[in-house]
């Protein structure tokens, strides 16, 4: 059986989405294809009718500043998010995510929409988004809807986007003003699948002294991306301290369960990562806030 | 909507029609016949397949073909120049070593080629982080990166390519010690090398092997009506359509070709039925329609139960395949005359080859009865009797056609798919071409042994060894394989290269029901090697002794006696080994087995570790090892030697070429070499044991010396002159001080009849069997390496950072070559510590895409500092011996020594798990949470 029968590469984002609903299902959108692609070819989805091909749109694939936001495309190449520098001003986890990311024939063509939208509870894209306050843009024939981004995910690789409807048109994050940054990291297993074992960002704001907000995600931390409220909570209006550091982690561990993965991480060994990569990530976006 | 694809390729234009699910890769390959580009894994995991499309290195794999529509798209057939010039990178790789197999070059050299475009001068880092995921198992990495640098330095200012300097051989000859590029060399850097898969035959059909994907069962019913139906499938045989003997082997015939109904399935890879079609498509398709029913049976999983007396039984003699014995002296009197003694017991995985070029056979039948198999083999003229034997046919109705070898490894001495495809073309009267995806190579074929090692060792106070005792399981897998010569190699070698007195070893290989296990370089020394190495590092804690020390006070020397009773009465390079290992790393470090903080960010802790092996060249133990090698002049004044031996990237023909070229003192480029040819070329026996250097070596030089006599007595009746007289000087004959053409003489000899041509059939010493005392061996080699680790005290993740590495080697015959071999050793040894784990579970393989399997990347290489020795042995050309193997023998103990020289963590099973060292050193502090 053919993985696919009819290719379609649609010019704009009308095209894209009349297509998506008129083609002969069953239908899906193919970005850099590097997760799609493997998946039909590894026989984890079925066969498809119709492929209709994002990269060739151009309203996709934008990194620009709108008003007081900073918008990437859906369809623009990791490689390009890496080494932009309207990026690393505003959204620096984003740039470390993207860039740690497979290698460069990948990111060449994988798009941070495909990241987003294949919804992996430890995407490292997916993650550094999660922190930053990202909001998605989703788009269908009748208009547009923004989504905070933990809202967008329902399961590991479940969206709430609607398949053969909607699509995601891009990001929206908050520009970067004085006294915020962020940062990511991860932790990987040699041997084993391209996956972290931990990945984990933070974006803050330092106020004062003090950390006057935080974001903190890491993945895979359950079923969907998330972002840890009560840890959160418990590190703001503080300054950064190595204790305070260590009393956070406590309250993290209290609130998520890291759980075992066969072959890459116990869940011990995933708690312990959570305290490495926190404590050093923390540090890291404490001084780069200054 | 696009039902056309226009695109460029190489500066040329192309309108093709859509083919519904192609890849760019496909349509490169199947329609445009640019086969340059390579498929290795086929997930977006390895990078040979890689392209530049508008300037950006992509992989064309996983590149839907319509996407290229209105796109550039450059392949590597597209760098060289119109006149005929390599692109300096092309130049580069040839002269800095860099190719060796050749597989993953294209796209080493397409990503490279992206990265130059933007980035003129990248810098050490840039380059491995653009290069991260373009594998390479051959693994000359740091050849690689030097090539890119010098094409880059080269674009810039348009110097010349000048390659890489590396240092002749401490007795060079004419030819022999110097470097020599390989033949195939500019033929793999342009793409035109051609491996079977890019081969294609008139009306050739595609073959699919549906496999029993259960490890243990009895197989009840074969229902293939459903894949008959699809359209496009020409065939589906099964075991009742094997015409000749059932099972094939290589010294045991105990694997089925296929499982008959009733029979016993003994593993997941094993072969239900196989089918042809028009298409590979219909072929796969077909395949998953095939339906079976099987009792499933209690799954055989290591070779501990195995030997259980409640073990299911796996073969008609039960789940032994070898118990292998090594006895020396009185162990009892060893164990009492020694002041400490001490036990442990290690454990090594399966580990698979992951040559990049997936296995691939093509058969042919032929109008006149016969059939040709093209196959990339390791051992072609085997390949060509278990063909035969599985069709009923003689021998000479096969005919073995070898092609080059994307990678071996030891991986590609069994049979794959040669015998199906065989079957199939047989049966349809077509060609049929059985090509394995990564997956099926990485469940089907044997695989590296897994052992459970114990080691007991007794030593006096100051370090003296009195005894050593181990005891081995080898998990053989499905089938025999090779396994009991490579169990029996990791037995005798088990007390590693020292002088004990007292030694006894038991081994037991056993069946299971996991992946068969075979060859695979080290062939069981690297096991054993890591157990005994392991032990050493630990008595010299015991002993607060320095663990060079240690090693040198007992190593192997002139005038020692083996555990198998062999006296070593020469070429016994290992003190020299690790004396020069030594004094390199002591170069760095004054105290390098004692820990050193990194300042900076994090925990890291660097240290030192140290190891040590030998590894026998040649089949050794009773068994004649003998090869055959042809040379012939031609009248263009040009050579050929023909030898069946096999050329699987490792340098074989370039090291034959010198050979033929330094008996008749003539440049190298005027000899030619063919291997790997059943009808054309004299059996080299299998490629193997590190043997070919030393066996088809002799062979090559003896034929040669054979070839010069005959020339010199022509040239001696025609001009009455005495032999002396006559000279061979830079591929010219020199008769009484009037030079002449070879070539000339060559066409004089074929018109009186001689024709310019000779054989020579070379033995080598012979061995004796196991147990028998004498010569086991006619050669050993020996090697020293140590290895820098820093470890994350954080996260528990290992770095290798530089591995010194000596290599007595006997003679260097080509520098160059061998320096590709070390490097690759070195990182395949890397692999085997720190990145791969073949996972079995239940019979079941986990690790089934190269995905989950990892090899060694460019971002792994360590610094690495090849050092020769050269104690030549008397029997080998020129004084050689075999490197291929030894190299990567030492690697896993060296850096598994250094991790407990680091944090004192002593890991006794690989890989090296980042988790366990994290948790032993999180468990050492007084409460969780607090760093180190
Ligand atoms: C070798 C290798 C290494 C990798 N390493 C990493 C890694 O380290 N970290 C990591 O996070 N990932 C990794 N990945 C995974 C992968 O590359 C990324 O997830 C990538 O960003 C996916 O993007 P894509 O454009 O290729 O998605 P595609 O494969 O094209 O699409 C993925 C899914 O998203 C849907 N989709 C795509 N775009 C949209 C859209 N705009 N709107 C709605 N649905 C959409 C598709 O229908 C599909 O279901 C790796 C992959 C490979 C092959
Ligand atoms: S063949 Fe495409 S990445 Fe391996
Ligand atoms: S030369 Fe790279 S895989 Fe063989």
């Amino acid at each position: 059986m053919n993985l696919w029968q009819q290719y379609l590469r649609p010019r704009s984002l009308t095209e894209a989405l009349q297509v998506l609903h008129s083609a002969p299902s069953p239908v899906r959108v193919i970005a850099g294809g590097t997760d799609l692609m493997l998946d039909l070819k590894q026989g984890r989805l079925p066969p498809v009718h119709t492929l209709v091909d994002l990269t060739g749109i151009s309203e996709m694939n934008v990194i620009e500043i709108r008003g007081k936001e900073l918008f990437i495309g859906a369809a623009t190449p990791l490689s390009q998010i890496a080494t932009s520098p309207l990026v690393e001003e505003h959204a620096r986890a984003l740039t470390e995510a993207c860039g740690l990311i497979a290698g460069p024939q990948v990111r060449n063509v994988a798009t941070l929409g495909g990241n987003v939208a294949h919804a992996l509870p430890a995407a490292d894209g997916t993650i550094a988004l999660t922190a930053l306050g990202t909001q998605a843009l989703i788009v269908d024939l009748n208009g547009r809807r923004r989504l905070p981004l933990a809202e967008l995910f329902l399961g590991p690789g479940e969206t709430a986007l609607k398949v053969g409807q909607e699509l995601l048109e891009g990001f929206y994050l908050p520009l970067c003003s004085t006294g915020q940054a962020s940062a990511f990291n991860r932790v990987m297993r040699v041997q084993g699948i391209a996956l972290p074992i931990l990945n984990l960002a933070i974006w803050l704001e330092r106020k004062n002294g003090n950390i006057s907000q935080i974001h903190i995600s890491a993945g895979p931390s359950g079923p969907t991306p998330r972002r840890f409220p009560k840890t959160e909570e418990a590190l703001c209006r503080q300054p950064f301290t190595s204790e305070f550091c260590e009393r956070a982690l406590v309250i993290m561990l209290d609130e998520v369960h890291f759980r075992a993965s066969p072959h890459r991480a116990s869940s011990e060994y995933r708690q312990h990562l959570a305290a490495v990569l926190l404590q050093d990530t923390l540090k890291t976006v404490w001084q780069r806030a200054r | 909507m696009a039902q056309k694809i226009s695109l460029n390729v190489n500066d040329k234009h192309y309108e093709l029609a859509c083919l519904p699910g192609e890849t760019l890769a496909e349509l490169l390959r199947n329609r445009l016949n640019l086969t340059g580009t390579k498929i290795g894994c086929g997930e977006a995991e390895c990078g040979s397949c890689t392209v530049v499309i508008d300037g950006q290195a992509v992989m064309s794999c996983v590149y839907p073909a319509e996407r290229a529509d209105g796109k550039r798209v450059t392949t590597i057939e597209g760098l060289i120049g119109p006149d005929g010039a390599l692109h300096p990178l092309q130049d580069a790789f040839i002269k800095h070593g860099a190719v060796q197999c050749g597989f993953c070059i294209p796209g080493q050299i397409m990503t490279a080629y992206a990265l130059l475009e933007h980035n003129p001068d990248p810098s050490q880092a840039e380059i491995r982080s653009a290069l991260k995921d373009t594998l390479c198992r051959c693994a000359g990495y740091p050849s690689i990166e030097n090539a890119i640098r010098e094409a880059a330095s080269s674009l810039r200012t348009g110097e010349p390519i000048k390659g890489a300097s590396v240092p002749d051989s401490e007795s060079v000859s004419q030819v022999i010690g110097r470097t020599t590029i390989r033949p195939d060399a500019k033929s793999k850097v342009t793409g035109s090398a051609i491996y079977t898969d890019d081969l294609k035959f008139e009306k050739m059909l595609y073959a699919a092997v549906r496999r029993a994907e259960v490890p243990h069962a009895i197989l009840r019913e074969v229902d293939f009506d459903a894949a008959l139906s699809v359209p496009g499938v020409v065939a589906v045989l099964t075991a009742k359509d094997v015409p000749g003997d059932k099972n094939h082997g290589l010294v045991i015939f105990d694997w089925p070709t296929m499982i008959g109904i009733g029979e016993r399935i003994r593993y997941v890879g094993d072969a239900l039925a196989i089918i042809a079609a028009e298409t590979q498509e219909a072929a796969l398709e077909a395949a998953t329609r095939i339906e079976v029913r099987f009792d499933e049976l209690p799954v055989v999983n290591d070779p501990v139960q195995a030997r259980q007396p409640d073990a299911p039984i796996l073969h008609e003699n039960g789940n032994l395949l070898k118990h292998i014995k090594v006895r020396k002296g009185d162990m009892e009197q060893g164990f009492r005359e020694a002041e400490v003694i001490l036990e442990h017991t290690f454990h090594t995985p399966q580990m698979d080859h992951a040559f990049l070029e997936p296995e691939c056979s093509i058969a042919v039948p032929l109008a006149d009865g016969r059939m040709e198999i093209y196959v990339g083999s390791q051992i072609p003229y085997s390949d060509r009797s278990q063909v035969a034997t599985a069709l009923g046919w003689p021998e000479e109705r096969v005919h073995v056609v070898g092609q080059l070898m994307g990678g071996g490894f030891g991986g590609k001495e069994d049979i794959a798919g040669q015998i199906h495809a065989a079957l199939l073309a047989n049966a349809t009267g077509k060609p049929v071409k059985l090509l394995y995806n990564r997956r099926e190579s990485l469940i089907a074929h044997p695989k590296r042994h897994a052992t459970q090692i114990r080691v007991k060792i007794g030593a006096k106070r100051d370090g003296r060894m009195m005894a050593v005792e181990t005891e081995l399981y080898g998990d053989t897998g499905a089938y025999a394989s090779l396994g009991e010569k490579v169990m029996t190699r990791a037995t005798t070698h088990s007390a590693g290269p020292y002088e004990v007195e007292h030694v006894r070893a038991d081994c037991y290989a056993m069946y299971t029901n996991n992946p068969p296990a075979g060859a695979f370089r080290g062939f069981g020394v690297l096991q054993s090697a890591f157990a005994v190495e392991s032990m050493m590092d630990m008595l010299a804690v015991e002993l607060s002794l320095d663990p060079v020390d240690l090693r040198r006070m007992n190593a192997l020397h002139v005038g020692s006696i083996t555990n198998t009773g062999q006296k070593l009465w020469e070429s016994v390079g290992l003190l020299d080994c690790i004396n020069r290992v030594d004094a390199e790393m002591r170069k760095y470090c004054s105290t390098p087995f004692s820990a050193r903080r990194v300042n900076g960010e994090g925990g890291r802790v660097r240290a030192w570790g140290f190891a040590a092996a030998y590894k026998n060249t040649g089949l050794g133990g009773g068994a004649p090892d003998k090869s055959g090698a042809e040379v012939q002049l031609y009248p263009d004044g040009s050579l050929e030697v023909r030898t069946s031996a096999a050329e699987l990237g490792q340098g074989l023909v370039t090291v034959l070429r010198m050979i033929v070229a330094e008996e008749f003192n003539l440049p190298p480029e005027r000899v030619r070499v063919l291997v790997m040819d059943t009808d054309l070329t004299p059996d080299g026996g299998p490629t193997t044991a590190s043997r070919q250097t030393y066996v088809t070596g002799n062979a090559a030089r003896l034929a040669a010396q054979s070839l010069r006599q005959a020339v010199t007595s022509f040239l001696t009746e025609k001009h009455d002159v005495a032999p002396e007289r006559i000279r061979f000087i830079e591929g010219l004959v020199q008769v009484d001080g009037q030079l002449d053409n070879l070539g000339e003489v060559a066409s004089e000899m074929q018109a009186a009849g001689i024709l310019p041509r000779a054989l020579y059939e070379y033995s080598a010493p012979r061995t004796m069997p196991l147990g028998e005392g004498g010569d086991m061996h006619f050669a050993f080699s020996f090697a020293a390496q140590a290895a820098e680790v820093e470890v994350n005290t954080d996260t528990g993740e290992v770095r290798v950072l530089r591995v010194i590495s000596a290599n007595d080697v006997g003679r260097a015959i080509n520098p160059l070559g061998l320096r590709g071999q070390v490097e690759g050793g070195i990182m395949m040894g890397l692999g085997n510590t720190i990145t791969e784990h073949f996972i079995v579970e239940n019979g079941r393989v986990i690790t089934d895409r190269l995905a989950r399997y990892r090899i060694p990347s460019i971002m792994h290489m360590p610094e690495i500092t090849p050092i020769i020795v050269e104690h030549p042995t008397r029997d080998g050309p020129y004084g050689a011996k075999g490197v291929g193997e030894v190299v990567c023998i030492p690697t896993p103990a060296a850096i598994s020594n250094a991790i407990f020289n680091a944090v004192g963590i002593r890991i006794d099973s690989l890989p090296i798990d980042q988790e366990q060292i994290a948790r032993e050193l999180s468990s050492r502090l007084p409460q969780t949470g607090e760093r180190i």
